[in-house]
């Protein structure tokens, strides 16, 4: 039922953990069946050196948060709020239609931990 | 030990290859329809016969009694609105519990729309139902209790007898999806008191796509199925003769030696519960601790994911099945779950192993061996299990 590629990622997750005293960090549940992402960001001049992610959730959602956590990995932060859901199942080959909402869990993480690093920012 | 194990025996189990073996000529050379009147039709009847008698006394009746389906939901929708629909004259009210198969579930969902009105019964946190609590919902109204004789996802054992002694005290037709429990729970309808069983023969080692239901003789149940005269007249249809002969040897040997099965089958169990248990922390045991099915094993690992843990195991060769939302097309954790009390997160995390004849000891170790890690594995990615721990390094 899933893609290759799906499957590398999940078997083989790029960029498991956290990170110490992260720039943002963004956590984020699945109302469709109560998942739970969390994402640690280290930003310097705007760019994202250093990601990493902890899910709890199915083999689609673990796949697309290590794919998405990859997509961010070395991009300005505008250019990471431009990587959505459907360019993360994209690069995963393509997820089942029931599975679609799991890579929102990921957009929305990126998304949350951005925006607390901008809160922060501007609390500066 | 091949190189994958199979622990999902309660979802389907292999054909047994003397079942097979006594199927296959009524494919190629006893083909005739059972209705016809030729040599070839008698041959075929009189193998129907005999299947229908394997059957019977397998569940300790007459032959009489037994009528054959085309699976195990069709004998539940047969059962549960047939005896719903013939004795609305008498009333509209039905008993069940909240832990059906969805076969009956749904079944009384669809009678709810049609206006019969169906009491779910709550269980326990071990998944058992109180026969009290069966008397005490029994109204004028109830015309049928339905409870199945074992859960397929928790393994529950249900006090069946009791049940079926207030049924016939009160003169209520008594269903039991027994499905999950021929081969494993010795049945004798008389005894029991039950007037209404389904049964499948895919659970006990005879092929898919063939179930029978028993029903007492002089029981009221409406036909579902109309067409021609099969089934004396009570389910319209061809007869899937290579199945049931199938069915008819499977369930022969299923009741030929319930308690050296079970024997076999909980020593397994039990090597499998207590490993886990003793080496896996924040680990919880679903269903009744000794009331349970012999080949079911239930375990909620906290903090992770019931589809996850199933790839990662699938991976290593280890076939299971889960109650998480995430593994059901509608992403509702499993009902039976819920039903005992677990709240979401927990239920997310079930994995479901049912032991068959064929496993051994070699692979219960073997699953002891690599399930832990597995979690392990699933657990480092979780952000629950950091919070828990506290970034404890978890041993
Ligand atoms: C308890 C129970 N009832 C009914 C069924 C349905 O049987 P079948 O698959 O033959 O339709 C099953 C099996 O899935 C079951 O476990
Ligand atoms: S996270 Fe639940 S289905 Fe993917």
């Amino acid at each position: 039922m899933y893609s290759e590629k799906v499957m590398d990622h999940f078997i083989n997750p790029r960029n498991v953990g956290e990170i110490e005293n992260p720039d943002g960090v963004g956590e984020v549940g699945n109302a469709r069946c109560g998942d739970i992402m969390k994402v640690f960001l280290k930003i310097e001049n705007d760019v994202i050196v250093d990601v990493k992610f902890k899910t709890f959730g199915c083999g689609a959602a673990i796949a697309t948060s290590s794919m998405s956590t990859e997509l961010i990995k070395g991009k300005t932060i505008d250019e990471a709020l431009a990587v959505t859901n459907k360019t993360v199942a994209e690069s995963l080959d393509g997820l089942p239609p029931v599975k679609m909402h799991c890579s929102v869990l990921a957009e929305e993480a990126i998304k949350a931990a951005i925006e607390d690093y901008r809160k922060k920012q501007r609390e500066k | 030990m091949g190189d994958r194990i199979y622990l999902d025996h309660a979802a389907t189990t292999y054909t047994k290859p003397e079942v097979l073996e006594e199927m296959l000529p009524y494919f190629t050379e006893n083909y005739g329809n059972p209705s016809s009147v030729h040599s070839f039709g008698r041959e075929a009847r009189k193998a129907m016969d005999l299947a229908r008698e394997r059957t019977a006394r397998a569940l300790h009746t007459d032959p009489g009694n037994i009528f054959f389906t085309g699976s195990g939901t069709e004998a539940d929708n047969w059962a549960v609105k047939g005896a719903a629909l013939a004795n609305r004259k008498k009333g509209n009210h039905i008993i069940t519990t909240s832990i059906e198969h969805h076969a009956v579930l749904h079944t009384c969902r669809y009678l709810e729309r049609n206006g019969f009105e169906v009491t779910y019964l709550a269980v326990d946190k071990y998944g058992l139902v109180d026969a009290e609590q069966v008397r005490n919902a029994i109204t004028d109204q109830t015309i049928l209790i339905s409870v199945m004789t074992a859960n397929n996802e928790i393994g529950t054992i249900q006090p069946i007898r009791e049940i079926g002694t207030i049924a016939k005290e009160k003169g209520i037709l008594f269903h039991t999806d027994a499905v999950q429990a021929i081969g494993s729970v010795p049945i004798d309808v008389e005894e029991m008191n039950i007037d209404l069983l389904s049964l499948s023969a895919h659970k006990f080692y005879g092929p898919k796509g063939i179930g029978a239901l028993y029903m007492r003789k002089g029981v009221k149940v409406q036909q579902i199925l109309h067409g021609g005269a099969q089934e004396r007249n009570r389910r319209a249809g061809t007869e899937n003769l290579p199945a049931i002969v199938g069915l008819g040897k499977a369930i022969e040997l299923a009741v030929q030696d319930i308690p050296g099965h079970n024997a076999r089958l909980e020593a397994l169990r039990d090597r499998l519960i207590t490993g886990i248990l003793s080496t896996v922390e924040h680990t919880r045991l679903n269903g009744h601790p000794e009331r349970r099915l012999p080949g079911n094993v239930n375990f909620s690992f906290e903090f992770i994911e019931g589809e996850a843990l199933l790839l990662s195991l699938d991976i290593k060769g280890i076939a299971g099945s889960s109650g998480s939302a995430c593994t059901s097309g509608s992403l509702d954790p499993s009902h039976v779950l819920l039903a005992i009390g677990l709240p979401h997160e927990i239920a997310h995390g079930s994995l479901r192993l049912t032991l068959g004849e064929n496993n051994t000891e070699e692979e219960v170790d073997y699953v002891l061996e690599v399930l832990p890690q597995v979690v392990q594995k699933l657990r480092e990615m979780s952000p629950l299990f950091n919070q828990q721990k506290g970034g404890l390094e978890y041993v």
